[in-house]
């Protein structure tokens, strides 16, 4: 398949990986962000094939994890209203909040469906004027242009029955948060190629500076990793701390201008939870004023929620680099895909399902003993 | 006869009282009987056709005994009588088929029905037979959508060479069922020395798939089109049973078969693994995609060894026997494809291990829950 294909040629990884080897004297913590890396890595068993100097350590990049336990129980409250269709992104279907998910509310008789863009959700609402129609706007800076793109659109089609329940979050304040945390283990980052396909990495030159930590921007196909880990792992050998462009095929210092003005016009920025990981100031988006009328929250009165975590679930410590999936002792056990305790579970993008489907390494380092 | 409804309008103002100022009803005129006769509904199901009295009767004389006739169904009775073939074992399926929307590119809910049946007998080594079809009406379906359907199952069958033998109906009210389901039976028959078997892989098996993997999941997903993706992708929907006889013509020694449906290769193959307690390794560069199946499964975020199948086949087969086993298989029906795609080893225990593009190698899961779209 054409793009694709070539970034997973065996023969360019292995070169890559030489490369590697090759520049690695010591061992290095390199965050990827993104949790469509972490997939990345783990479906195409890129962990197993890099030196064991270079230690990977998942970031908080999964919108699906980190949508705090409130907002998706506010979800759930609002999808189960006899008038409202809701609307989502597929993997929020899973994501369990205070003893429900989504899958349950549609079982009980609540009209969730799935769309693969929020414009589906606008012509649903176009469709069915009677019902209103709610589309569960998270994600971070990616899903962003599409996200106020429908509420753009819902206000020029002067629809009165389409809102947006928001959850988003924006990558740049949460390496501040790993960076500034006294545990910190991070050595070096790869930021997130589709993020910066939309913002640019304009913003990364002082938090590397300010940090002295290497920021990569990176792709998603294993040629992509490679080459962006390789720029990291240059980087910290040589003692160099830059904001660099490993993804140069998809994005640009400014990124996509347009696009970041139409967040710009719909969004300001505020203070957003992160689920496992808590408040960090400036990291989320909400609804301006002028577009108030299409908040969720306002227009179907939640109540006050106050959810409560499994005791069990470490999905906050994963989240910041300070643990991996096998750390915690519900791992597998308690806690699966079928069965997730915490949202990292769910999500394809998430650590400990990825870990799950695809790592397993006691398995794999058995077979290949 | 006319057969005109008598639509009372001429009593109808004294009845309603209206006011006596609106002007006098058109006197009354009879035109022949007046009794309201029944319509004959040849248009939709109604409750009426699953009553299990005469428009039953009608439904199954008109939509089911043509298209599907053999002497054990229009025999009529309770139940259909069958002649043992010879010696060897049977082997008895059922599978209950929902499929939304009815057609799609590559088939429909009948011919799934049929080899979706078939298929489960082929892949315990029996020859299918006999088939029996219980079908869950919904009111209002249209007829014509019936009538379609079963000329389907018909000509799956046929292509199949079982007989469909006995049948049900019922009618379920509007909204309590999707249009329509199927539930089938299928009775097989194992020739004698034929043993296969999820637990009886052996370590060095090889491993071998009858083609490319996720067509039938992805048509019915692009035909639905709720996702709004366009994908010119036919499910590869088929009766699998010649491709198993020529199989077993080859003389290879045939240790396990399956279908990769719902949950695809990798469901199918970790249920292997756990019957067998022993481990399955895959090539991923062997293991055949078409690029649009696989440009639908990035944009989606669906590994495309999740997505289901229903005209494959996975074969364990001795690992002395895979040529042979290959080139009957390559030259039997819907098996041109064929690939090896991996081999049987002994450890680790119940593992489905992938050996990736890259070289790296991983476990390759089964599929938890329903297969969900990616956010970004």
């Amino acid at each position: 398949m054409k793009y694709v294909t070539e970034f997973r040629d065996a023969g360019l990884a292995a070169a890559a990986l030489q490369e590697i080897r090759r520049t690695v004297t010591r061992p290095w913590v390199v965050m990827e962000i993104c949790g469509g890396q972490t997939h990345s890595i783990v479906r195409h068993g890129l962990d197993q094939l890099l030196p064991e100097q270079v230690e990977l350590v998942h970031g908080p990049g999964c919108p699906v994890c980190v949508t705090p336990l409130e907002q998706i129980d506010k979800a759930l409250t609002i999808a189960s209203r006899p008038e409202v269709i809701f609307t989502s992104y597929g993997d929020m279907l899973r994501v369990p909040g205070s003893g429900r998910d989504l899958f349950a509310v549609r079982a009980a008789g609540g009209d969730v469906r799935v769309v693969y863009s929020p414009l589906d959700a606008v012509k649903i609402a176009r469709d069915n004027p009677d019902r209103q129609v709610v589309f569960f706007a998270i994600g971070f800076e990616t899903t962003a242009p599409a996200n106020v793109m429908s509420v753009i659109q819902a206000h020029e089609l002067g629809l009165q029955n389409y809102s947006v329940l928001v959850s988003h979050v924006r990558v740049p304040p949460a390496m501040h948060a790993i960076l500034g945390s006294p545990q910190n283990r991070v050595q070096a980052f790869l930021a997130a190629g589709h993020v910066c396909a939309v913002m640019g990495y304009w913003e990364y030159p002082p938090i590397a500076a300010q940090y002295g930590v290497p920021i990569v921007v990176t792709g998603f196909e294993p040629l992509d990793i490679l080459h962006g880990l390789l720029g990291a792992l240059r980087q910290l050998e040589a003692g160099r701390a830059e904001a660099e462009n490993a993804y140069s095929r998809a994005v640009t210092l400014e990124g996509n201008r347009p696009a970041q003005a139409m967040i710009e016009r719909v969004f300001e920025p505020c203070d957003r939870k992160w689920r496992g990981i808590g408040e960090i100031p400036g990291s989320g988006w909400r609804l301006r004023s002028e577009f108030a009328e299409y908040d969720a929250e306002a227009r179907f009165p939640v109540g006050e929620i106050r959810p409560a975590e499994s005791p069990l679930c470490i999905a906050g410590r994963i989240l910041q680099g300070l643990a991996r999936p096998h750390d915690c002792t519900a791992f597998g056990m308690q806690c699966t895909p079928e069965h997730p305790l915490g949202a990292t579970m769910v999500s394809a993008e998430g650590a400990c399902a990825a870990y799950y489907r695809y790592g397993r390494r006691e398995a794999v380092r058995g077979e290949s003993a | 006869m006319t057969g005109r409804r008598n639509s009372g309008s001429g009593t109808a103002n004294a009845l309603t009282g209206l006011p006596k100022s609106q002007p006098a009803p058109a006197p009354l005129e009879m035109q022949g009987p007046v009794c309201p006769v029944p319509l004959a509904h040849t248009q939709q199901v109604v409750l009426g056709h699953g009553s299990g009295g005469r428009m039953t009767r009608n439904l199954i004389e008109q939509y089911f005994y043509p298209p599907l006739a053999n002497p054990d169904l229009l025999r009529g009775d309770d139940a259909a009588v069958l002649t043992s073939p010879g010696s060897g074992r049977f082997a008895l399926t059922t599978d209950s088929h929902i499929v939304s929307p009815l057609f799609f590119p590559g088939g429909d809910i009948g011919r799934l029905a049929v080899c979706g049946t078939v298929n489960d007998l082929a892949m315990v080594g029996a020859q299918p037979r006999w088939l029996t079809a219980g079908f869950i009406l919904e009111e209002g379906l249209p007829l014509e959508t019936l009538e379609r359907v079963v000329a389907s199952m018909k000509q799956a069958a046929d292509e199949a060479g079982v007989a469909i033998v006995a049948g049900d109906t019922k009618v379920a009210e509007k909204g309590k069922a999707d249009g329509l389901f199927i539930a089938t039976s299928g009775v097989g028959w194992i020739p004698t020395g034929r043993e296969v078997g999820g637990a009886l892989a052996q370590p060095g098996d090889a491993v071998l798939l009858s083609g490319p993997l996720g067509e039938h999941g992805i048509a019915v997903l692009a035909a639905r089109g709720e996702l709004e993706f366009e994908a010119d992708i036919c499910s590869d929907l088929a009766p699998l049973n010649a491709l198993v006889e020529a199989l077993f013509a080859s003389g290879a020694q045939v240790h396990v078969l399956r279908d990769p449906t719902r949950g695809g290769l990798a469901t199918t193959l970790n249920e292997i693994a756990g019957q067998s307690g022993l481990c399955l390794q895959l090539d991923e560069c062997a293991i055949p995609v078409r690029p649009a199946v696989q440009a639908a499964c990035e944009m989606l975020g669906f590994d495309p060894l999740h997505v289901a199948n229903e005209g494959k086949l996975v074969a364990l087969v001795r690992g002395a026997d895979a040529p042979a086993a290959l080139r009957a298989m390559r030259s039997a029906p819907y098996g041109a494809e064929t690939c090896l795609i991996g081999e049987v080893l002994p450890e680790p225990a119940g593992r489905v291990l992938l050996r990736t593009g890259i070289g790296g190698l991983r476990v390759m899961d089964a599929l938890s829950g329903e297969l969900l779209p990616r956010i970004c």
